[in-house]
């Protein structure tokens, strides 16, 4: 490999004898075993294996469905905020197309409730974030970042892309069948789930199976992508933080989804063959004893579940680390400070995320010593967390920060995932749990880590990579509107739902506890408050405005991503001066990726190094020194 | 555009592209078949005293399958090696074998199913139960005309002959089997000897409820048809592809000769790990 090292320059030249043509799809024929047509718009763009290609068709989607997810979201805030009222606007068109037996006079049935949560929490969590951060920006970006022509397995690549969209299919039709979409939460806990007289909670099952192929296919083709492609030179201490944590995402979903697989088809059983694995003997539904055989466990439904959503989370966060960190780099224009310890601790943390899970299950009455092992372990898992967190917060300290909006995004993602963090240790202790568990307090607490914390992340991935995508630069304006107003609005939806928690208010109550607390308060007096009090029940109104807020804040995104396109500030193939691989390409970069082979030299952050001549000093560029030791940071 | 260490191993890993993604296909697999073995724990630990049942499976076709399997990963790896040495007729002759040895597998397991599948528990009026092997049922329509079925089609059923609609109600239903007392009788049959099989008849108004030993009868047939329904599956799905590579798939060899002793190398890994999930199967299901 040192033996051909040559001097190459990091950017194309225009004018090299083999520059971009040789590697064209539609140059020298003769160098191919078959000849290429121009591919049509189909080939080219809906059954394309080009990793961009495909990153770009999973980001599209993954947008999609998190605006269909949003929307879900906003409809059930208006029916806890105005019980039984109906929803302006949208209700007579849900009357009309889903009927009044669900959605009565237009206002949002508590059966109708029930599906938009669990189907809210379905679609963000495997068709909205899951896509966007690991299959979108992983597809689009690690290919590029360690210098491979393509994935290991482009055809296999675009089979997830396809299992991926008929399992979506799948979720968004069942919407439209009699009895509506699942109703038993994305959590889908038996009996319950079994017991709701709907086919939703069928094209649920048959929809997750196809989810979790598409998830396997994808992690199977990053890991191999990771191990086997990487350029000349580009060791594992020289990968860009956001390839380790694309890596470590990839082992966590390929070996976290496969219990979740056997148990969804043991749910498919218990719906559709009338088996009773999660099906206690005894079980009565509405008065009724069930004509079943029992002798099934709820609590290994709960088990095998959790076994994948506590390392789901991590899914959920580990690329959004990444993104973070390749953003925080570029613009404190500064080496990472302790690359090391990122590294290892999201080693560490997809490690542990495996022996955790059981702290999602403390009030299942599984016995103490069980709980408490599982209390240690959460705690450990908090250790690694911090690190990377910390590395983040130092790597801040001494640079001369460029606020664009990536940036932004980037900068808010740390408190908001430090809020949501630390919120997540009551919860580990099993005492407090006993208080918290399944109150708004959880809902803040995971939506601090994964709404301003991961979509914090994508947002600022979206609009730093923007520019390679299309070359032209996002609304630098728009985009600080979008920010700022989605950093307000997103807080002011949030934060009072740990109020709201700690005084007692449960999840997935139809009503916002407006009965509940009705009930309990009357018959205890108007002294004494039983239930929520009244200030806690008029917060839903501000959170509801909040929310549409929110929505109303995306619209200058949206239509950046659209006006950009055509308008945006044109830029060349490396404009945020930037060092990892993925700039040193033509922009966009053409079908094979790189006009010359790469060459690694460098580690990924080579920022300002002293007594070179720019302030970066790209992966590629053999020449020149190396930035100071990564260890070491600036006083 | 060509993909780097397709073909050819990667200096520093050893491994080519697909070598290394079937072993973390092979993994996920692990993980998945672990589900389900773990579920097999809980729900066996979690039986009532006295119903996970004992005995039920036949050891003998159990063996046997164990042996086809066997036999069927040495002729995978025989093939994989007449590729190596370059003996094309070899190679053919090998994977021949393994798919005739995969199909008669998937026969004996089709009919251990229908084994099950025919075989009833019959709850009695009289807190009695009565179990066997369904030898016919009687249907009789309203004018009092007799049907008789070989297999049995539920408490009554209508058939439409020369535009004529009738309807059938059940009369009785013979069984080839036994009638106990005690229902943890039909569960333990490990402990007993010689248990007797003989026709009974029983008349429909003595039936409080029947039902066969499909994967709704209880939780070991559950787990019982969910892992070896997986399992058969994923020896469908490499008889089809190791099929394909012996077929059409084969013209491979004559253009890259290498890719395709690859594939042959790395579709026998997915045939090496099903088997190894049988050998785990086999001790859990039918001897313990
Ligand atoms: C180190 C920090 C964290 C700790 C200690 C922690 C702890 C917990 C605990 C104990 C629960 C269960 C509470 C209950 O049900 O009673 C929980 C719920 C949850 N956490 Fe975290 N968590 C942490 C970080 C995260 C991260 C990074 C994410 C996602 C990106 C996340 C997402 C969730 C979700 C989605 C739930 C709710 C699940 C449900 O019931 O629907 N957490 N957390
Ligand atoms: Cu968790």
């Amino acid at each position: 490999m040192e033996a051909k090292v040559q001097q190459f320059p990091p950017y194309r030249q225009p004018d090299a004898p083999h520059g971009h043509d040789a590697h064209d799809d539609h140059g020298d024929h003769a160098a191919h075993e078959h000849a290429h047509h121009e591919p049509n718009f189909w080939q080219k763009y809906i059954f394309s294996s080009d990793h961009k290609i495909i990153g770009i068709q999973y980001g599209f989607t993954a947008l999609c469905f998190m605006l269909f997810g949003f929307f879900l979201m906003i409809l059930m805030r208006w029916q806890i905020a105005h019980p039984g009222m109906t929803v302006p606007f949208f209700g007579h068109i849900l009357e009309k197309v889903l009927g009044s037996g669900v959605a009565p006079h237009g206002a949002i049935s508590p059966d109708l409730y029930n599906s938009f949560g669990a189907m809210h929490g379905t679609i963000m969590v495997f068709l909205g974030i899951v896509p966007l951060a690991f299959a979108a920006f992983g597809n689009y970006v690690v290919p590029l970042m360690i210098g491979a022509p393509d994935m290991a397995f482009p055809r296999v690549n675009m089979a997830s892309y396809q299992a991926y969209f008929l399992g979506g299919l799948v979720m968004f039709v069942s919407f439209f069948i009699p009895g509506g979409a699942a109703q038993a939460g994305w959590t889908s806990y038996s009996p319950l789930a079994t017991s709701i007289p709907t086919h939703g909670q069928l094209f649920w099952i048959i929809g997750m199976v196809l989810l979790i192929t598409s998830s396997l296919l994808g992690a199977v083709n990053f890991i191999v992508t990771i191990i086997q492609l990487r350029a000349p030179g580009m060791t594992w201490m020289r990968l860009p933080f956001f390839v380790w944590a694309q890596f470590v995402t990839a082992f966590i979903l390929l070996l976290a989804f496969p219990p979740l697989e056997a148990a969804s088809v043991m749910q498919l059983m218990d719906n559709a063959a009338h088996t009773s694995f999660f099906l206690p003997t005894g079980l009565a539904v509405g008065g009724q004893l069930a004509h079943i055989s029992g002798g099934g466990s709820p609590l290994l439904w709960q088990h095998l579940f959790w076994f994948l959503g506590h390392p789901e989370v991590y899914v959920l966060i580990l690329p959004a680390m990444g993104i973070v960190c390749e953003i925080l780099a570029n613009n404190t224009r500064k080496p990472i400070w302790g690359y090391k310890s990122l590294v290892y601790a999201s080693l560490a943390v997809g490690f542990l995320s495996f022996i955790v899970w059981a702290h999602h299950m403390y009030m299942t009455g599984m016995g103490t010593k069980i709980s408490t092992f599982f209390q240690a372990t959460t705690m450990i898992i908090s250790i690694p967390s911090v690190i990377i967190l910390t590395c983040f917060f130092m790597s801040l300290w001494g640079g001369s920060i460029r606020f664009n909006t990536p940036m932004l995004f980037t900068l808010a993602f740390l408190p908001m995932f430090g809020i949501g963090g630390l919120t997540g240790l009551p919860l580990g202790f099993n005492v407090s749990d006993v208080h918290l568990h399944d109150t708004y307090y959880i809902i803040a607490h995971f939506h601090y880590v994964v709404a301003p914390g991961t979509i914090f992340a994508l947002f600022a991935g979206v609009y730093y990579w923007y520019p390679k995508m299309t070359g032209r630069r996002m609304n630098e304006f728009w985009g600080r509107v979008h920010f700022w107003c989605s950093l307000t609005f997103m807080n002011l939806v949030f934060m009072p739902m740990f109020a709201q928690g700690m005084a007692g208010m449960l999840r997935r109550m139809s009503d916002g506890g407006a009965n509940y607390s009705a009930a309990v308060n009357s018959r205890a007096g108007a002294e004494v408050i039983g239930g929520l009090s009244n200030n806690m029940m008029s917060l839903h109104v501000w959170i509801l405005w909040a929310a549409i807020g929110l929505g109303i804040a995306q619209i200058p995104f949206i239509v950046n991503i659209f006006w950009s396109m055509f308008r945006g500030e044109k830029v060349g193939d490396n404009p945020w001066d930037a060092t990892t691989l993925e700039w040193q390409t033509p922009t966009p970069p053409p079908h094979g990726n790189f006009t010359q082979e790469m060459h690694v030299y460098r580690g990924p952050y080579d920022y300002s190094a002293p007594g070179h001549a720019t302030d970066f000093t790209p992966q590629n560029q053999p020449e020149g020194p190396l930035a100071p030791k990564i260890t070491v940071h600036a006083h | 555009m060509e993909i780097p260490y397709n073909v050819q191993p990667r200096p520093d890993t050893g491994l080519y592209n697909s070598k290394l993604g079937i072993w973390l296909f092979l993994a996920s697999e692990v993980m998945l078949f672990g589900g389900l073995f773990s579920a097999y724990i809980l729900l066996r630990v979690g039986a009532e005293p006295g119903y996970w049942p004992h005995g039920w499976l036949d050891v003998r076709f159990g063996t046997l399958n164990t042996i086809l399997l066997a036999l069927s990963a040495i002729t995978t790896l025989l093939a994989w090696v007449a590729c190596k040495v370059g003996e094309f007729g070899k190679f053919k002759f090998f994977h021949a074998c393994t798919i005739v040895l995969a199909l008669t597998f998937l026969g004996v397991k089709m009919y251990e199913y229908h084994d099950k599948w025919i075989h009833y528990e019959i709850k009695l009026a009289d807190g009695t139960f009565a179990d066997g092997h369904m030898e016919s049922a009687v249907y009789v329509d309203k004018s009092g005309k007799e049907l008789e079925s070989h297999s049995y089609r539920g408490n009554g059923f209508t058939e439409v002959t020369d535009g004529v609609t009738n309807s059938y109600q059940l009369a009785s239903v013979t069984i080839d089997g036994r009638i106990v007392k005690d229902e943890t009788l039909l569960y333990d049959l490990r402990s007993q000897k010689n248990i007797p099989r003989d026709p009974v008849t029983i008349t429909a108004d003595k039936i409080t409820s029947m039902e066969n030993y499909g994967p709704w009868h209880n939780t070991f047939l559950a787990i019982y048809f969910t892992l070896t329904g997986l399992h058969a599956l994923h020896i469908l799905g490499g008889t089809f592809v190791i099929g394909y590579m012996w077929g059409p798939g084969s013209k491979m060899w004559k253009t890259n000769r290498e890719q395709f002793t690859n594939r042959i190398e790395v579709s026998g890994l997915f045939w090496h790990f099903v088997d190894l999930v049988w050998i785990f199967l086999f001790p859990v299901l039918y001897l313990t």
